[in-house]
């Protein structure tokens, strides 16, 4: 069992405008632990296109929709998740791929950002139920560990 | 260089020697982007400028929905012959710059004028 330190939940109505408050409390909940500043810019991107797609492809811009987030700090680092009800992806593994969108104007790095600044990302998607996207960060002493 | 403001503390706007410069500001996610491309497009209209220097010296802040806001100028005024430059990055923009590979297409010029001449065609 993860050692919680700290949680915070939060949930949104699906709008643009949120985005900013989920970085905010991650930023804030990062402050003094044991993360480098690159680190929490990764972390900021990676919340920035997760609840990006909750509102964009899982609403469909639908703003009565909620997104639901879950900030959870252990001694081994952080861990998020990130969650809606909307409309679900129909093939995870072609959502992944880079460059790959079902919107026009969008650059189909979602996915790819979410994977190349954090540590573990993990997809659960069921189409008409929701996707829920969950990732992670080691904290800088479990990376020295590790290696 | 004549400046228009534009959506205060977002974007600042103005034209130089025929380059539409452009000073982003804060941060730039799905919450200001589409308000950012309709102002950008409306003022390439008007100046019939096809050169566009994106300035990142005050962005605090991009993910992937910025990047495609930069990707989908370079690709309207590419089709017209014109070019994007940008400049005043710091490594956290060079990085995912890189990363998205926007600076395959891009490139990133020590300051706005080194930014607009070349796009000017190098010289003078």
């Amino acid at each position: 069992m993860m050692q919680v330190k700290n949680q915070v939940k939060l949930e949104f109505s699906s709008i643009p405008e949120n985005i900013t408050l989920a970085r905010v409390v991650v930023a804030a909940m990062l402050a003094g632990m044991d993360f480098t500043l690159p680190d929490l810019d990764d972390v900021k991107v990676a919340v920035s296109e997760a609840v990006s797609n909750a509102i964009l492809h899982g609403y469909q811009n639908r703003p009565t929709g909620f997104v639901y987030l879950v900030f959870t700090v252990s001694p081994e680092g952080l861990e998020i998740v990130i969650e809606d009800y909307g409309r679900g992806i129909a093939d995870i593994e072609k959502a992944m791929e880079p460059a790959f969108s079902t919107l026009p104007d969008r650059m189909g790095l979602g996915f790819v950002f979410m994977k190349s600044f954090m540590d573990l990302v993990e997809v659960d998607s069921q189409l008409g139920r929701g996707t829920r996207v969950r990732m992670f960060k080691y904290a800088f002493q479990t990376m020295q560990a590790v290696q | 260089m004549r400046i228009m403001y534009c959506n205060p503390g977002i974007v600042e706007i103005g034209v130089f020697d025929g380059v539409l410069v452009v000073r982003l500001q804060g941060e730039l996610d799905l919450g200001v982007s589409e308000g950012l491309r309709v102002r950008i497009d409306k003022e390439l209209d008007r100046q019939r400028t096809k050169n566009l220097v994106f300035n990142f010296r005050d962005v605090k802040f991009i993910d992937s929905s910025g990047l495609g806001l930069v990707l989908g100028r370079y690709k309207k005024l590419a089709a017209q012959g014109g070019g994007v430059a940008l400049t005043g990055t710091n490594s956290t923009i060079d990085r995912i710059l890189e990363l998205s590979g926007l600076f395959k297409i891009m490139r990133g010029y020590a300051g706005e004028s080194e930014a607009i001449r070349a796009l000017n065609g190098g010289g003078r």
